[in-house]
């Protein structure tokens, strides 16, 4: 069977001490979270790491303001989605955080870890001897892109399900370096590029995500998967809208899957500001959002068809948004409600 | 049974014997298994789907410290193979390989870790073929070199080409033909359980424990490989995390530990990673088919015209059989007067396939049953009213010589409209329901190599009040322990927890051929009978000459036999007999047919099932989601009904799998995802309630009237998908699995005017042979054969 490759394990008591010591190991060292996404990439060597530093210390609370809330790094995904807070006030993000892969591993994952989780490329996520057969890829041991063999950039697809929905919400980062601590938007925690994902240093830890919700804020994740559980996202879309009595006074959506960053539809935010939300209005809105959506043959089903299920997924996430009342439980209208 | 005709045990929910063990992690699996001194051995695998091995290099492998053993095919080249007529396989190659996956070395050390490190540094050199990667491919001339260096021409593996009847003049006296081509996708069966194997070589004796559905198989490939007569090699199989049909042949790590271990004097162990089990496979032959059919204006067939291309992958496993089985059984369910069977099995660099759970019969069906469904809709009729016209009756025999007993497909049929509600169902867009029945073999009615030996053997043995039944078969999950307790402690008026059970111990246990072909229930189980009469017999009559009373007086029931308890019973027939043995064998009758390939298909018994899926299907986006299925298997007798239903949701959860994901595919050679979490297959949410109705027709020849349970009811289910899409959508989707992107082509397709239809556009062309004509059997035979049962 698949085995774990030798490492130390590393238990900083703080963040500054974990960053510290990330900025000494370098590249060779890794931070370690719930693990649910690490350990079956270390077993089948899509790292290679000598040290995993644990941050089995991250604040697992949650803390309500009243127009924001602060959600400790460690708070499991379970926690998160089952948050009375979070799904009363951040609807959209409790049903993101409950929709990523399956009960077990949302009980150990964590929102940093998903906020920093590993892009995805079914090139990529195969073992060592399988990659070596097919030829390695520039993301791991190669160096070319297998999904574009002519391109110059890896195109791994981003696939973090609450990343899209904590840049809807405005969502901060708390990131503690071997120096210092500082604040990020999550609309910039990402870079457009399969292999160099994250732009934050390596050496930083993720310590907390502030999320911030208007007056009467609307949200909805959906997302798209072959199955009711464990897979990752085909396509999904976050939705934030602010209404003023039926006007669409503020909205942000923001797209799964579909790139190697989370992208935000913005052409089709500029096109809702201001307009009456109604079924016209929002097909036309989906359309447009649809449009930058680039999936390629690199994940589940195919390509065109997750281009094509883009509309449906924005289209959904609107509807819910928009027919929400705050704070009333929402049914999924996604393929398949978890 | 007691005198009064009323059952003690059979036929009641009672739990599996192995219940706790297995659900409380107890149970001693391969992979469980650490003897002292144990090595750990990994595989080195082809990364070439088609190459000529030039060289080996393992010298840098052998110097790693911890290194124990490495060998390559040099080390085993003897070839064997599960039929006898393809011993086409290695346990490691050294000429050639043929399919990503292939074994080339292997290396034995005192961690997996070091094992693995060793394999990644062997080097070979390979002269690389151009590959075949499918049945188009396959039929025409070879790039470079042709896979394997029989059958052909090409890279064809085997044709056969059977007419019973007079087929030209069956479609003369039709009023109404229909062709229509299908396909049906390779698909694999994802045991939880990963193959694992560890094996000693003590004073010259190798002990093997595996995770195998058949000790007799891997004792014979053993012996033949390793050049070691059977009595010097022992085969356990370990307690089973599942098989499904995948684990029914001997394999490469099975032959390596053995050897591995007899080289080093160690222990050593081999535990499949999940990506080696799918290149283990041995899955569901892709199969393309193109069938004809005629039928009067009434719908009553007149002829059927039937033909197969399989993709077989690399090697043969059991393809010969599964040809023949794309053929066998469309006859047993519809009463089809004149038949042509012609079908084609092909080599192909992919891992080989074999036995999946319906062995080569769940891709003919879904054929079968689409296709009647669509000459129903030319004619005018109710697709389930022109398939009920067709049904075979009980006790016939059908135009390929196949003998029909039992038979409850009307009753099946009937239980599941009624409980459906189908012929009053909701007909909005979106919404449908589609119907379709099966029939599958209780075992095989021939051995996979000729021997006249039983197909199934039990032996009792009785002392202190303690009852052993030993047999060779082998409980994969399915619950053959329990029923072998259940049969021996119905016959002596025991609980199945008193018996105790030594199964599947090539070295104690008499011999049975395997879980596969659901046969065990019917031939061990008419085993156990037997040796447990024969036991019930000496204790009756040692306790009758103890009351001084008639044997025919004795009531053996609730633990007591006569005046006695069991224990004290077995005091006085031992003091009687002396030692307490007994035993029964199973042979099935003489059923083939006077023509060659009539061995496969013939069966003592066949379950029939009928099933009705309802379902949405979104014509926007292709997405379905079936809400519930409603399933009604004639197995005859239910043993255990908690054990039936078991197998019948298992079925029916396997059957949606192929319906709608499950999928062997390849991308440039090399199997597109080898892992559990990207080879799509049902989860707990994408199970619909199912609803089992258990019909029973009591066999004549069945233990207690029982038939198979264990394959049969996942047939029905894809077509009945796919029926069902129909009724939602009115778009055939004539190929499995039905991916929401192709219900979206289909429907796209029909919107710009061309058929409502996805699937194979055509069938190739394949030089079948001129078709051996058979006789079919007098029609008169059918009530000749039921008296003579």
């Amino acid at each position: 069977m698949l085995r774990l490759p030798r490492f130390k394990y590393l238990r900083p008591k703080n963040a500054r001490e974990a960053a510290r010591m990330a900025a000494d190991l370098g590249p060779r060292a890794m931070f370690v979270a719930g693990g649910t996404d690490l350990f079956p990439k270390l077993k089948r060597r899509q790292f290679d790491v000598e040290t995993l530093i644990a941050l089995d210390f991250l604040p697992r609370d949650i803390h309500n303001g009243s127009s924001e809330c602060v959600v400790g790094a460690g708070v499991t995904l379970a926690s998160a989605a089952s948050n009375e807070h979070l799904v009363k006030s951040f609807t959209g993000y409790a049903q993101a955080a409950g929709l990523v892969s399956s009960p077990p591993l949302r009980n150990a994952g964590t929102v940093g870890g998903n906020l920093c989780v590993d892009t995805r490329c079914n090139y990529y996520d195969m073992t060592y001897e399988w990659r070596k057969a097919a030829g390695f890829c520039m993301k791991k041991d190669g160096d070319i892109c297998l999904v574009a063999p002519s391109s110059p950039r890896c195109w791994a697809v981003s696939s973090s399900d609450t990343a899209p929905m904590a840049i809807a919400l405005d969502g901060v980062v708390g990131l503690t370096g071997p120096d210092g601590e500082r604040e990020l938007p999550v609309s910039v925690l990402y870079r457009d590029d399969g292999m160099d994902y994250m732009a934050k240093q390596a050496s930083e830890v993720v310590t907390s995500l502030t999320l911030s919700a208007g007056r009467d804020m609307r949200t909805a994740y959906v997302k798209l998967r072959r199955r009711g559980s464990i897979d990752f996202p085909i396509a999904g879309a976050a939705v934030a809208l602010q209404l003023d009595g039926d006007e669409v006074v503020r909205c942000r959506i923001v797209l799964s899957a579909v790139a190697s960053h989370p992208l935000e539809a913005t052409a089709a935010e500029d096109f809702l500001k201001g307009k009456r939300v109604d079924a016209e209005t929002i097909r036309e809105t989906a359309d447009i959002a649809a449009k930058p959506a680039k999936p390629l043959d690199n994940a589940d089903l195919s390509h065109f068809w997750r281009k094509r299920m883009v509309h449906v997924v924005v289209e959904q996430a609107l509807l819910q948004a928009a027919t929400r009342t705050p704070g009333s439980t929402v049914k999924l209208l996604g393929q398949y409600p978890e | 049974m007691t005198s009064d005709g009323k059952f003690g045990v059979i036929g009641k929910p009672l739990q599996k014997v192995d219940a706790v063990a297995k659900v409380t992690g107890r149970a001693i699996y391969a992979d469980d298994m650490l003897l002292p001194r144990t090595l750990h051995c990994r595989i080195l695998r082809s990364p070439h789907p088609h190459a000529r091995i030039l060289s080996i290099d393992t010298s840098a492998a052998r110097r790693i410290p911890g290194v124990q053993a490495v060998i390559t095919g040099a080390d085993l080249p003897i070839k064997f193979g599960i039929l006898p007529v393809t011993q086409d396989e290695r346990a490691l190659e050294h000429e050639k390989v043929r399919y990503v996956g292939d074994p080339i070395a292997a290396v034995a050390a005192i961690d997996e870790e070091i094992a693995a490190a060793a394999c990644d540094a062997i080097s070979v050199e390979y002269e690389v073929l151009e590959p075949v990667m499918s049945i188009d491919e396959a039929l025409a001339a070879p790039k470079d070199e042709r896979i394997q260096d029989y059958g052909g021409p090409h890279n064809i593996h085997k044709l056969v080409a059977l007419e019973f009847g007079d087929v030209e003049a069956g479609f003369a006296q039709a009023d109404h033909v229909r062709e229509d081509v299908f396909f049906f996708q390779g698909n694999t069966h994802l045991p939880m359980e990963q193959h694992s194997a560890i094996a000693t070589y003590v004073d010259g004796r190798i002990t093997l424990w595996s995770s195998t559905q058949v000790v007799h198989y891997v004792h014979r490939a053993l012996s033949k490989v390793l050049e070691l007569p059977m009595s010097r090699i022992r085969v356990i199989g370990a307690a089973h995390g599942g098989g499904f049909g995948g684990k029914t042949d001997p394999f490469a790590h099975e032959i390596i530990v053995c050897k591995l271990a007899m080289l080093t004097g160690r222990p050593v162990k081999c535990t499949l990673t999940r990506e080696e089990v799918f290149y283990a496979h041995r899955g569901r032959h892709p199969v393309l088919m193109w069938v004809r059919t005629g039928v009067t204006r009434d719908g009553l067939i007149t002829a059927m015209h039937f033909r197969t291309a399989l993709d077989g992958g690399a090697y043969g496993s059991y393809g010969v059989a599964s040809t023949f089985y794309t053929g066998a059984l469309q006859t047993v369910t519809y009463d089809i007067p004149a038949y042509r069977f012609e079908g084609c099995r092909v080599f192909t660099n992919k891992p080989p396939c074999g036995p999946k759970r319906g062995h080569g019969t769940p891709q003919p069906r879904f054929a079968l049953e689409l296709h009647l469904e669509k000459i129903a809709h030319d004619l005018g009729i109710d697709p389930v009213d022109l398939k009920r016209r067709n049904f075979v009756m009980p006790h016939t025999r059908t135009v390929n010589w196949m003998r029909v007993t039992s038979c409850g497909l009307e009753e099946c049929t009937e239980r599941v409209m009624t409980a459906s509600g189908y012929a009053h169902r909701d007909k909005r867009p979106g919404h449908g329901m589609g119907f379709a029945i099966s029939s599958y073999l209780s075992g095989a009615g021939t051995a996979i190599y000729w021997n006249d030996m039983p197909h199934s053997e039990v032996q009792i043995k009785v002392d202190r009040g303690g009852v052993t039944a030993y047999c060779g078969a082998m409980d994969i999950g399915q619950g053959s322990d329990s029923v072998l307790a259940t049969i021996v402690a119905e016959e002596l008026g025991l609980q199945p927890a008193d018996v105790r059970l030594v199964t599947a111990d090539t070295d104690t246990t008499p011999i049975d051929l395997g879980s596969y072909s659901s046969r065990v229930t019917f031939m061990a189980g008419n085993a156990a009978i037997e040796a447990a009469r024969k036991m019930r017999g000496m204790l009756i009559e040692a306790v009758a000459a103890k009351m001084k009373c008639d044997a025919a007086a004795v009531e053996v029931a609730g633990g007591r036999i006569g005046d006695f308890s069991f224990q004290e019973a077995s005091v006085l027939a031992e003091g009687r007999f002396g030692t307490l043995i007994s035993a029964g064998s199973y042979t099935p009758p003489k059923l083939a047919g006077p023509y060659k390939g009539s061995g496969v298909g013939p069966s003592p018994a066949y379950s029939y099932s009928a099933c009705v899926v309802d379902l949405e299907a979104d014509a926007r986006t292709g997405l379905v989601k079936v809400n519930r299925i409603w399933i009604a298997h004639d197995v005859g007798r239910a043993i255990n009904p908690l054990l039936v239903e078991g197998q019948v949701e298992g079925s029916v959860y396997m059957g949606l799998g192929e319906a709608l994901m499950e999928e062997q595919a390849f991308r440039k050679g090399l199997h597109k995802w080898p892992s559990m979490l990207e080879y799509k297959s049902p989860t707990f949410l994408d199970m619909p309630e199912v609803e089992t109705f258990i019909v029973e027709t009591v066999d004549p020849e069945g233990p207690y009237g029982a038939k198979e349970a264990g394959q049969g009811p996942l047939l029905p289910v894809p077509p009945a998908v796919c029926s069902a899409v129909y009724d939602a959508l009115g778009v055939w989707i004539d190929e499995v699995p039905v991916t929401p992107e192709k219900i979206v082509e289909a429907l796209r397709r029909r919107a710009k005017g061309e058929p409502a239809r996805f699937g194979p556009a055509r069938f190739p062309s394949i030089p079948y042979p001129t078709a051996i004509k058979v006789e079919p059997p007098p029609r008169e035979m059918d009530r000749a054969a039921t008296s003579s049962i």
